[in-house]
């Protein structure tokens, strides 16, 4: 069960791993017209391009000692609101925005009238009267956060909705692969796990598709979504086939509800047939790499010994990314109300 | 009341020959009359056609001003409701709820609380007013309940109306399997879902005889085995909605919930063949299945907002497109709209002929409007075709000979 691709095209924009000068990308905002980061499809691969960029100059400053800030958001208010659990991702944004100077505000779903029958768009509204300044979405709800910036007079972030989209995750790992292979293009990819539920996944098919990657898709039959041709991939349920010649495996979370009988019979038996094993390992490149987004369920669908080998597994470099991503698109999405020349 | 003769000049009937048509006591008395009547109400419709008013079978609320614009003057009510129409009470109660510019024909809920599991008292609704029988929103899941409520139906003279979805694989689903659903991370089932709920209920059919309408099919698999049933001289019929006709499952791009619809939109395919079934036969009916929904309903994320359209306003416009199309003859859209729906029902209405209601309406079938959901007279305007340029509406509109607008 595999269909051949054609060859990716090669995207003229992605040759180096080196930061482009400005001059590369079109003038002012033009190098991003968007007022909201919602998901992957809208982008072009040069704004991609553009925010990896951006993002190497704050790995920079982070890894460069003791004074981790920048005050071009000095003043800003950025609030986090999370209407589903999680404290990865809902951390990095906090980091972010606090390493530019923005105060930075959480809101939990859990603590909020959300849970007392507020509607989405009544919070929205409400967020909005507080005069934010840029708003992190997460949801459990396909097209809520898009619902959202529909609504709202500020720039929106998508930090999760539903299996949807996660920008930000296909972000970083699309420069966690760039720092570690050079390149982020004409690239073996192999996409594992539980792909049906995944937002990951889909951000992810997006963006190293669309940078010329060729990308499968690794996963029960139960957990592939349909019409994946549509998207430009191929799909395996065999595992050993599809992380053949790999450069990139990219593993998935397993969610513990999807092993109760409905989409897999056990754990165990997932971990027998598409857990991340040395063995299965060696299916792939010798210089390949594992990814993972985390959290991780170790000794179902990766071993520690993987996880743990710093020599493959970029799991913390994912993470460090994460900040730094997370910094460039909240700079580069306030530039506008900032009033940064060029940003009108 | 003493109700004038009623006089309708210079009308197209069903867009074709130029009639005069004689309405006395509300009922039809003659087309081209030799003479007329003293006294009587003239109306010169100018070349507009004439045509029977729209019977809609399947709608889900009593809206009258949607109902009067869309030139519908019988509206058949499903049973789905905050309390379904399951008793005669119930029954009787919504049967009066058009009057008096309005017929409503309440369809009786086939089971309990349409659960699917026990019986109605189909035989007390229908003494109270009750139509047809209808499964609601779902179909029956339990086939032996399903065998069961066709023959009690059948033997009392009433057609099931059945909706026709495999509750196992449509099991929190919100869209069809496709290119669409994926990249929006929608819930999504096969488009085979609906097929194998018709195989299921054909072969009911065949085993009790009894006569079965699916409210609404969708997709090519399923009007196939249809066209087949027909073929072996079964007695099943089936509708559809101008939605699954004009819009295919990309009009849910970007989370738009007012395409959110039960059955979902489905594949370009699929669509074609929902054509297809219109031009050859095998589609009877062309309803609006009006259920509107407030933003409470729909201002949600996707896969929470409820399903259903605002039809009852454009479905007169969207058959119309069907003619302009070159899909069906405006007689044959108006068997589709009226004279089909009401055979189902049991009714004598639904085409123009004397000793018939004069339930009649004229069709401006030529001028341009743009469907603007902030603007429908439903009382809330989720339709799928916001923004679509269309043309033809019901310009007048008569309920036995009494006019209505």
């Amino acid at each position: 069960m595999r269909n051949r691709l054609p060859p990716p095209k090669r995207s003229a924009l992605m040759t180096s791993s080196s930061i482009r000068p400005a001059s590369d990308y079109p003038p002012g905002g033009d190098a991003f017209r968007h007022r909201h980061l919602l998901g992957i499809a809208p982008l072009t691969p040069w704004e991609i391009s553009y925010i990896l960029d951006a993002a190497e100059e704050w790995v920079e400053m982070n890894r460069s000692g003791a004074a981790k800030h920048d005050d071009r958001l000095a003043g800003l208010t950025i609030i986090n609101a999370f209407f589903e659990n999680s404290t990865r991702t809902l951390l990095s944004f906090e980091i972010a925005g606090k390493r530019l100077g923005a105060d930075v505000v959480n809101m939990h779903a859990a603590q909020s009238s959300v849970k007392k029958g507020e509607t989405l768009i009544d919070t929205a509204m409400t967020l909005n009267a507080m005069r934010a300044d840029a708003i992190v979405i997460r949801h459990a709800s396909s097209g809520a956060v898009q619902l959202i910036a529909d609504k709202v007079d500020c720039p929106v972030l998508n930090a999760g909705d539903g299996r949807h989209e996660h920008p930000t995750q296909a972000l970083l790992d699309a420069l966690t692969i760039r720092r570690r292979k050079g390149r982020v293009e004409g690239l073996t990819i192999a996409i594992c796990g539980d792909v049906l539920h995944s937002r990951v996944a889909r951000s992810n098919i997006l963006a190293l598709t669309l940078l010329g990657n060729e990308v499968r898709v690794v996963a029960p039959p139960t957990l592939t979504p349909p019409a994946m041709e549509r998207m430009h991939v191929a799909t395996f349920t065999d595992m050993d086939e599809g992380l053949k010649d790999a450069d990139v495996v990219m593993m998935l979370r397993l969610q513990n509800e999807r092993m109760d009988g409905a989409y897999l019979p056990s754990a165990r038996e997932y971990h027998a047939l598409y857990g991340l094993t040395p063995a299965r390992l060696d299916k792939a490149k010798p210089d390949a790499i594992v990814m993972h987004p985390g959290p991780m369920n170790r000794g179902v669908e990766i071993d520690s010994s993987i996880a743990d080998d710093p020599e493959r597994s970029t799991i913390t470099e994912q993470v460090e990314m994460g900040v730094a991503v997370r910094m460039a698109c909240l700079d580069i999405l306030t530039r506008r109300k900032r009033g940064v020349p060029g940003w009108n | 009341m003493e109700l004038n003769p009623l006089v309708i000049t210079n009308a197209r009937l069903l867009g074709g020959d130029s009639v005069t048509v004689l309405a006395v006591a509300g009922s039809i008395s003659a087309i081209n009359p030799s003479d007329l009547p003293d006294g009587a109400e003239t109306v010169d419709a100018k070349g507009q056609w004439i045509a029977p008013g729209i019977v809609d079978l399947g709608v889900f609320a009593t809206d009258k001003p949607a109902f009067h614009f869309g030139g519908i003057t019988r509206a058949a009510l499903m049973p789905d409701g905050a309390h379904p129409l399951d008793h005669p009470g119930m029954v009787e109660r919504a049967a009066k709820g058009g009057k008096p510019d309005l017929w409503v024909h309440p369809l009786a809920a086939a089971t309990k609380g349409l659960e699917g599991k026990e019986l109605a008292e189909i035989a007390l609704m229908k003494s109270a007013g009750a139509r047809a029988v209808a499964t609601g929103r779902r179909r029956i899941a339990d086939a032996g309940v399903m065998r069961r409520v066709l023959s009690y139906a059948a033997a009392l003279g009433l057609t099931v109306i059945a909706h026709a979805e495999d509750e196992g694989l449509t099991h929190g689903a919100v869209a069809t399997d496709g290119e669409m659903a994926t990249r929006l991370g929608l819930a999504s089932a096969p488009a085979i879902a609906e097929a194998m709920a018709v195989a299921r209920d054909l072969m009911l059919v065949e085993e009790t005889g009894a006569p079965l309408h699916f409210r609404q099919l969708s997709t090519a698999r399923a009007l196939d085995l249809v066209r087949e049933a027909k073929a072996r001289g079964l007695p099943v019929t089936c509708g559809i909605t101008p939605a699954h006709l004009f819009l295919s499952d990309t009009a849910v791009g970007d989370f738009r919930t007012f395409a959110r619809l039960s059955p979902p939109l489905r594949s370009e395919d699929d669509r074609l063949a929902c054509l297809a079934g219109v031009a050859d036969g095998t589609i009877d009916i062309l309803a609006s299945g009006h259920d509107p929904r407030g933003p409470e309903d729909k201002r949600l994320p996707f896969a929470e907002a409820l399903p259903g359209m605002a039809g009852a306003e454009t479905l007169l416009a969207m058959g119309l497109q069907l003619v302009r199309d070159g899909h069906v003859t405006p007689a044959r859209l108006f068997d589709l709209l009226a004279a089909n729906p009401a055979r189902l029902l049991g009714i004598d209405a639904g085409r123009i002929e004397t000793g018939l209601d004069a339930d009649l309406i004229l069709v401006d079938e030529g001028t341009p409007w743009q469907v603007d959901a902030k603007k429908m007279a439903a009382w809330a305007g989720n339709t799928p075709f916001d923004g679509m340029p269309v043309q033809g509406r019901a310009t007048a509109m008569w309920k036995g000979g009494v006019r209505i607008r």
